[in-house]
C-alpha cells in the first residue's frame, strides 16, 4: 500500500517494492498535507509497521454540488414550515395544545428544522427492525410508508438473506450454532436471566469474578472490571477517576460516551484536533506551563481520553507518540478500546498488541464487549489499585445492575476461543480472516476509485457520499440488491461528508464481500461515487513510473 | 439500438440532476414546482439570449472595430 518512492516532509523516502500501486499521493492544498501520511522520519523509530491513513478530499465540484443540494433542500423546508405555520398543510409533528399558545413555547421549532425537512424524507433507511441473529447475512422486516416516512406499516413480509454490512460483528460471534452456544444455554438454565440487584449489593456472581480475570489475563493486566452496558462503562467511570480541578483533553471525534462521562465529571475539558500529536502537544505544554484558569494552580490531575479505532473515520489512534508523550508530561492516558478490542492486533488483543506495547504503558484499558464478542457490556483494566477503587466509586458499580450470567459466559466462551484455551485454533482464525477481508475489501474499493477513509487496517470503512441526495439513493438501491448498509450524514458528521460505513466481519465470505463489491461498482458508477483521483487503472503492468513528488 | 442507448443516457443524467438538487427526495407537487420554477427560469434567460445577444454582439463590434483603427465616419452612434 506503499507508494514507491513517496515524500514526506521534505524527505525522500524509499520504500521495499510493493506490488500494490495504490496511487495515494500527497498532494498539497494551500500548505496542508492531505492524503498519505507516513510518521516513520519524523519520529524515529517509534513505529514499528507502517501507519497508512487516507483522508482524501474530494474535488472542489463535489462540495459546491453539496451545498447546492442543502441549499434547495432548505429552501423546500421553509416552504414547507411556512405551510405548516399558515394551516394549508397538516402538522405531524409534536405541537401544544391551543390552551398554551400564551405560554412559554414548549416544543422549539426552528431547532427541528433538519430533523423535520432532511431528515423525514430518507427515514426509511434508518430504524429497520431486523428479526434474526445480526451474523453476516439477517432477515428484515419489509416495511411501507403511505406518508412520505411519518408514519410506517409493516407489510408483513420479511426480507431474506440480506448481506449485514453494519453490524459490529467482527469477529462472527453473533452466531446461533447450538454447538457453539452449549455453555451459554448450560448456565442459562443453570442461572435464569435476571440478577435483580446491583454489584456491590448482591449482584456479584462467580461468573463475574471468572469473566474478570479472563479479561485481565487475556489483555495482560492485573485485574479487569465488567459492566453490565458499554455506554453506561464509560459515562459513569470517566465521573469516579477525575473531578473539578483535573484537566480533561478529548480528541475531537470522541464517541458521545466519553464526551457525557467527561461533562459530567466536573473537570475542565480541552478539545484537540483528531489524531493530531502536535495539538495535543501545545495543549500538554500549555496547561503544565499555566495550570489552572484562575488560580494558576497546578492541575490536579491531567488525563487523555482517546479511542483504539474511531468508528466514523476508522482511523486508528497513534499510540506510540501519545504514550511517549503522556510519559513526557506525566499524563494519565485513557483508551476506549470499543471498536478495536478483538479486531486488530496479530491475536486480537486491541491496539495496544496492534502497535507492539505493553498494556502497562496505557493506564486505563477500557473496552466492550457488544463489537467483538457478540455480547453487551463493557470493562475497564489496569492495576490492581485502579480498579479496587472503582469497585468502590464507581456509579455503575453501586447503582447499575450487574451483566446477566448468560452473556457473562457468551464472553466467556468467546474470549477462551480467541484465546486458544478451548483447545482448538478458532480464535485466532477469526483474528486472521478478518484482517484478510478488511484489506482485501479496502483494496478492491481504492481500486474501484472510491474515496474511503481510514487506517488500512481497521475493519470499519466509511465510504463518502457527499450530498445529500445520495444518502437515500445509496441505501434504497442497496437494499434492493439485497445488501444492508448504515449510512450517516449531519449531525453524526460533518454537513458536507456523509458516507456509508461498511463494517467487515470475519464471517463475511469471499464470495458475500464479492458480491457486495460488484454491487457497489454498479452503484458506483450510476450513482457516480467515484470521486478519487488515485484510482488504480485495469492495467498495472502499463503502471510502473515512479513518482517523485516534491514539497516545498 | 442508438435510440435505446440515447435514451438510457437521458434517463441516467435525468437521474444526476435529480440527485444533485434533491428532487430525488421531493414529494411530487414539490418536484412540480421546481421543476416548473426551473424552466421557466431556463426560458427566460434562453430568450433574453435570443433577443438581445445579437444586437449587444453586433454593437460591441463595431465599437472595437472603430476603436482600433478603421476610421470611417459611422452613422450608428456608440453606445457607451
Amino acid at each position: 500500500m506503499a507508494n514507491p518512492s513517496a515524500v514526506c516532509n521534505g524527505h525522500l523516502h524509499h520504500q521495499k517494492q510493493n506490488n500494490n500501486l495504490l496511487k495515494s499521493g500527497i498532494y498539497k492544498k494551500n500548505g496542508i498535507t492531505k492524503g498519505m501520511k507516513k510518521n516513520g522520519v519524523s519520529n524515529g523509530t517509534l513505529y514499528k509497521k507502517t501507519f497508512i491513513e487516507h483522508f482524501e478530499q474530494a474535488p472542489m465540484y463535489v462540495a459546491v454540488l453539496t451545498f447546492l443540494g442543502f441549499g434547495v433542500g432548505t429552501v423546500f423546508g421553509y416552504l414547507r414550515d411556512f405551510m405548516r405555520a399558515w394551516g394549508l398543510e397538516k402538522r405531524n409533528i409534536a405541537a401544544e395544545r391551543e390552551q398554551q399558545k400564551d405560554f412559554v413555547p414548549l416544543y422549539q421549532d426552528f431547532e427541528n428544522f433538519y430533523t423535520r425537512n432532511l431528515y423525514m424524507r430518507i427515514r426509511d433507511n434508518w430504524n429497520r427492525p431486523i428479526c434474526s441473529v445480526p451474523g453476516p447475512q439477517f432477515d428484515l422486516m419489509e416495511r411501507v410508508t403511505d406518508d412520505y416516512n411519518w408514519t410506517f406499516r409493516f407489510t408483513g413480509r420479511t426480507i431474506k438473506n440480506v448481506i449485514n454490512m453494519g453490524s459490529y460483528n467482527y469477529l462472527g460471534f453473533a452466531e446461533t450454532d447450538v454447538n457453539a452456544l452449549k455453555t451459554v444455554t448450560i448456565e442459562l438454565e443453570k442461572y435464569g436471566t435476571g440478577i435483580c440487584s446491583t454489584r456491590q449489593e448482591m449482584g456479584t456472581l462467580d461468573k463475574h469474578v471468572e469473566l474478570e480475570k479472563l479479561v485481565a489475563k487475556f489483555l495482560g493486566v492485573e485485574d479487569a472490571m465488567v459492566f453490565g452496558m458499554g455506554f453506561a462503562t464509560n459515562s459513569m467511570n470517566i465521573p469516579a477517576l477525575v473531578g473539578k480541578g483535573c484537566l480533561i483533553l478529548s480528541d475531537e471525534l470522541n464517541h458521545t460516551s466519553l464526551v457525557l462521562g467527561a461533562r459530567l465529571s466536573g473537570a475542565t475539558i480541552r478539545i484537540f484536533k483528531h489524531n493530531n500529536m502536535q495539538s495535543l502537544e501545545k495543549l500538554l505544554r500549555d496547561a503544565i506551563i499555566y495550570g489552572q484558569p484562575r488560580s494558576r494552580r497546578a492541575w490536579r490531575k491531567i488525563i487523555i481520553l482517546v479511542e483504539g479505532i474511531y468508528s466514523m473515520e476508522g482511523s486508528i489512534v497513534r499510540l506510540p507518540e501519545l504514550v511517549s508523550l503522556k510519559k513526557k508530561y506525566k499524563a494519565y492516558l485513557y483508551l476506549d478500546e470499543a471498536h478495536s478490542i478483538g479486531a486488530v492486533g496479530a491475536t486480537g488483543r486491541g491496539v495496544v498488541e496492534y502497535f507492539g506495547m505493553s498494556p502497562d504503558d496505557v493506564d486505563v484499558l477500557m473496552g466492550t464487549f457488544t463489537k467483538s464478542f457478540g455480547a453487551a457490556g463493557g470493562y475497564i483494566a489496569g492495576r490492581k489499585d485502579l480498579v479496587d477503587f472503582l469497585r468502590t466509586h464507581s456509579h455503575s458499580a453501586v447503582y447499575a445492575t450487574s451483566m446477566c450470567p448468560p452473556v457473562a459466559e457468551q464472553i466467556i466462551r468467546a474470549m477462551k476461543c480467541l484465546m486458544g484455551l478451548d483447545g482448538t485454533t478458532q480464535g485466532l482464525q477469526r483474528v486472521r480472516q478478518l484482517g484478510k477481508n478488511t484489506r482485501y475489501f479496502r483494496r478492491r474499493l481504492h481500486e474501484m476509485g472510491f474515496i474511503i477513509y481510514g487506517n488500512d487496517d481497521s475493519p470499519v470503512v466509511p465510504l463518502l457520499l457527499y450530498m445529500p441526495g445520495k444518502i437515500g439513493a445509496f441505501a434504497r438501491r442497496m437494499l434492493e440488491k439485497n445488501i444492508g448498509v448504515v449510512v450517516v450524514g449531519f449531525p453524526a458528521t460533518p454537513i458536507a461528508e456523509s458516507r456509508a460505513r461498511f463494517c467487515v466481519s470475519a464471517a463475511h465470505t469471499r464470495e458475500m464481500l464479492d458480491t457486495v463489491l460488484n454491487a457497489l461498482d454498479e452503484l458506483g458508477d450510476f450513482l457516480q461515487l467515484k470521486y478519487s483521483r488515485y484510482s488504480k487503472s485495469s492495467h498495472p503492468e502499463l503502471y510502473e513510473e515512479t513518482r517523485l513528488e516534491f514539497e516545498d | 439500438m442508438d435510440i435505446k442507448s440515447m435514451k438510457n443516457y437521458l434517463y441516467w443524467l435525468y437521474c444526476q440532476f435529480e440527485l444533485i438538487t434533491c428532487s430525488y427526495l421531493m414529494e411530487p407537487w414539490e418536484k412540480l414546482l421546481f421543476y416548473t420554477f426551473n424552466i421557466a427560469m431556463l426560458v427566460t434567460v434562453l430568450y433574453a439570449a435570443y433577443t438581445f445577444v445579437s444586437g449587444h454582439l453586433s454593437m460591441a463590434f463595431q465599437f472595437f472595430w472603430h476603436f482600433f483603427g478603421n476610421q470611417r465616419e459611422n452613422t450608428v452612434p456608440i453606445m457607451k
